[in-house]
């Protein structure tokens, strides 16, 4: 009896095929991500690197709590966002490697990773920078009557720049259809968050601008999809932005390039415990919804994927040195010094 | 004499400055107990303290800001910036603040201050974190700019930089960093505003700053073997220029090329085309030519960056074509 009612429970909110897309989907982030781990120490890849082990129930919860034409906007750990929304891995894969298949054609490489075609908006190096520019998404979304919104992710070091103070005033003032995330896996760099600020509750930041705000299980992909959806819903109401402090953990150093000094090897562990995807994959075999057979194809499947990604990557060639002076303007003949 | 790396050689000109100057601080990203993004900071938080050496948020407008501040009410603070790319962020501090304050308060306030870290290209980064600044804050009066080419200069450039009273913008490179060269043992300071003749020559003058002074040696050497004699000039600084180095240099030569890493527009070379065209046309036996980045954001690959930078092959090219060959 009592079973019967949890599944039932269960059962309302989620569907069988929901967790199997948040399966595949996140195990797609990881794969693909430790993939290009690999490649960067082989040299494969080259220059900032930052990879979004750990985080990935974010991506996932986001994306399937909103719409198609939703916007999404990052920060520089950008290379899973476009997969989760649809684009094929291998154009990352190829951008990754410089390749002019790539989805900026080599131009914009890790950090700057865009898909137009999927209402990516990058892909954004300079901490904070995004924030603004989401928030500027979503007030062409209302602008235009869309209904619409803009989901608008920064780092917990990105909050302390001022220009998020201004954009969430406005956001908030102008009631924009943006939500914003923060994905606080508790370090900037090497900097712990508590470090930064007297304020460690981040979704605190909010409360300044009378912005409805709150913390999130950034680890539950359940729990990040329904903080989404109620944030979704205001937003396309008109009554304007919601501040989500997605509480996450990043298993990998800040970027390729991180001797990890600034924290044990324990915590990573213990995080390691509340594994987003594990936790998934708990719920799967808990209600029988999945076979280990299926587990393995499903494993399988995106090695594959990721293989292909590689093999398209590697046999793609570099942009041409005629590429140089094209997608820097619009407009086609301008007249660029070249001496 | 000993051998140091660059990095070592700015420690050793903040240290000093430090342990001189009690109102000397260092303040940045990462500069505390990380010790530094690129390590430049390695030690200094253990020997000063957290009073002397302090971590920021990611805050570029805030803590330039405040150190401008600090600046004008008794202390002079060193601000590194993680890379210049981020001073965009703060550019408003630097320039609307630290430069016009002495100026703005007829003499009353000055700002003495160091802002300092990496500009320009440092490999496959992407436009957002590749971009040559040297120019655009050599464009502002009331900042010095000063851009060494090795562990020795930039040692006792940052040395007096410190001790200067007006803000100095100190620009390095991720790609110096490694670098190595004998320095002193003891103290010692360079003026600021003083190019250095890092190869005589008769042919051909190259003025330079700035890591591609390393590009340039390497084309002079190359250059050196086809029996051509290039002068190479390393500036040392952006603001002030030495114009007066270049063009004595170019009456001995009566050929210029200049190379850097800026974009074309207003750049560096710009101006010192117009000074040498103004003060020494009759001497020139050619048009002067400079080697710039491409007129584009950096892009990622490295197909494109080969094309993009200044580089050896160009550099021997510009020169031949000024002598003729
Ligand atoms: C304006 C600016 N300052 C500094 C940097 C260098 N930087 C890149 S990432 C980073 C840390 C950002 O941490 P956080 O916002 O928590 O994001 P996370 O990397 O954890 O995803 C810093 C300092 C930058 N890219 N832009
Ligand atoms: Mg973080």
């Amino acid at each position: 009896m009592a079973k019967t009612a949890e599944k039932t429970e269960k059962n309302l909110k989620f569907t069988k095929e929901q967790y199997l897309h948040w399966y595949e989907s996140m195990l797609l982030m990881r794969r693909f991500e430790e993939r290009t781990g690999q490649l960067y120490t082989m040299q494969k890849i080259k220059g900032f690197c930052h990879l979004y082990n750990g985080q990935e129930a974010i991506v996932a919860g986001t994306v399937s709590a909103t719409k198609k034409t939703d916007k999404h906007i990052t920060a520089y750990r950008d290379h899973v966002h476009p997969i989760a929304l649809g684009l094929h891995p291998k154009y990352v894969m190829a951008e990754l490697y410089a390749k002019i298949t790539g989805c900026s054609k080599g131009k914009g490489g890790s950090m700057h990773i865009f898909s137009k075609e999927h209402n990516f908006v990058g892909g954004h190096g300079i901490v904070g920078g995004q924030i603004p520019l989401g928030a500027g998404i979503a007030f062409a979304e209302k602008y235009l009557g869309t209904n619409n919104l803009c989901v608008c992710s920064m780092g917990d070091g990105a909050v302390r720049q001022g220009a998020l103070h201004e954009a969430f005033n406005m956001a908030m003032n102008w009631k924009l259809p943006v939500i914003f995330i923060i994905e606080n896996n508790h370090y900037a760099m090497g900097t712990s968050v508590e470090r930064t600020s007297n304020v460690h509750d981040l979704w605190k930041i909010g409360l300044a601008y009378d912005m409805p705000a709150k913390p999130v299980d950034g680890m539950t992909v359940e729990a990040v999809h329904e903080a989404i959806e109620e944030a979704a819903a205001r937003a396309r109401r008109g009554d304007g932005p919601t501040l989500l402090e997605m509480k996450t953990y990043r298993y990998r150093g800040h970027s390729m390039s991180d001797p990890q000094t600034y924290r044990s090897k324990d915590e990573v562990e213990e995080y390691k415990h509340q594994d987003p995807i594990d936790k998934v994959l708990d719920t799967l075999k808990k209600h029988k919804w999945i076979t280990d057979a299926e587990i393995e194809k499903i494993e399988a499947k995106i090695k594959t994927i990721v293989e292909e990604s590689v093999q398209f990557a590697e046999e793609s060639p570099y942009p041409a040195p005629e590429e140089l002076y094209h997608d820097v303007y619009v407009q086609q003949d301008y007249p660029f010094i070249k001496e | 004499m000993k051998t140091v790396e660059f990095r070592e050689a700015l420690r050793e000109a903040m240290s000093e400055e430090m342990r001189r100057d009690e109102t000397i601080l260092l303040m940045g990203e990462e500069v505390a107990e990380y010790n530094g993004a690129y390590k430049v900071s390695k030690g200094m938080l253990a020997e000063f303290g957290s009073k002397r050496v302090i971590d920021t948020p990611i805050a570029e407008l805030g803590f330039a800001g405040i150190a401008v501040g600090a600046s004008m009410n008794g202390l002079r603070p060193i601000v590194e910036f993680m890379t210049f790319n981020f001073s965009l962020v703060a550019i408003d501090q630097v320039i609307n603040s630290a430069a016009k304050m002495y100026s703005m308060s007829g003499g009353q306030y000055s700002c003495p201050i160091v802002f300092r870290g990496p500009t320009a290209s440092a490999g496959q980064l992407g436009a957002q974190h590749s971009q040559a600044f040297e120019n655009w804050y050599a464009n502002c009066p009331g900042l010095k700019v000063v851009v060494p080419s090795n562990p020795y200069d930039a040692k006792g450039l940052l040395k007096t930089a410190i001790r200067d009273n007006d803000p100095v913008i100190f620009m390095e490179s991720e790609q110096m960093y490694g670098d190595k060269a004998e320095i002193p043992e003891g103290e010692y300071s360079i003026p600021i505003g003083l190019a250095d003749i890092k190869k005589q020559g008769n042919q051909v003058s190259i003025a330079t700053f700035g890591k591609i002074t390393k590009v340039v040696l390497k084309a002079a050497e190359e250059l050196e073997k086809e029996g051509i004699s290039a002068e190479v000039i390393d500036l040392r600084s952006v603001r002030p220029i030495d114009y007066e180095t270049i063009i004595n240099s170019v009456k001995k030569t009566n050929r210029l090329v200049i190379v850097e890493e800026a974009w074309p527009l207003a750049s560096i070379s710009s101006e010192i085309t117009y000074m040498v065209q103004k003060n020494a046309f009759d001497y020139l036996d050619a048009p002067i030519r400079r080697i710039t980045a491409a007129d584009v954001p950096l892009p990622y690959a490295p197909t494109l960056i080969e094309v993009s930078l200044p580089n050896v092959a160009r550099t021997i090219q510009a020169v031949k074509e000024v002598m003729y060959q």
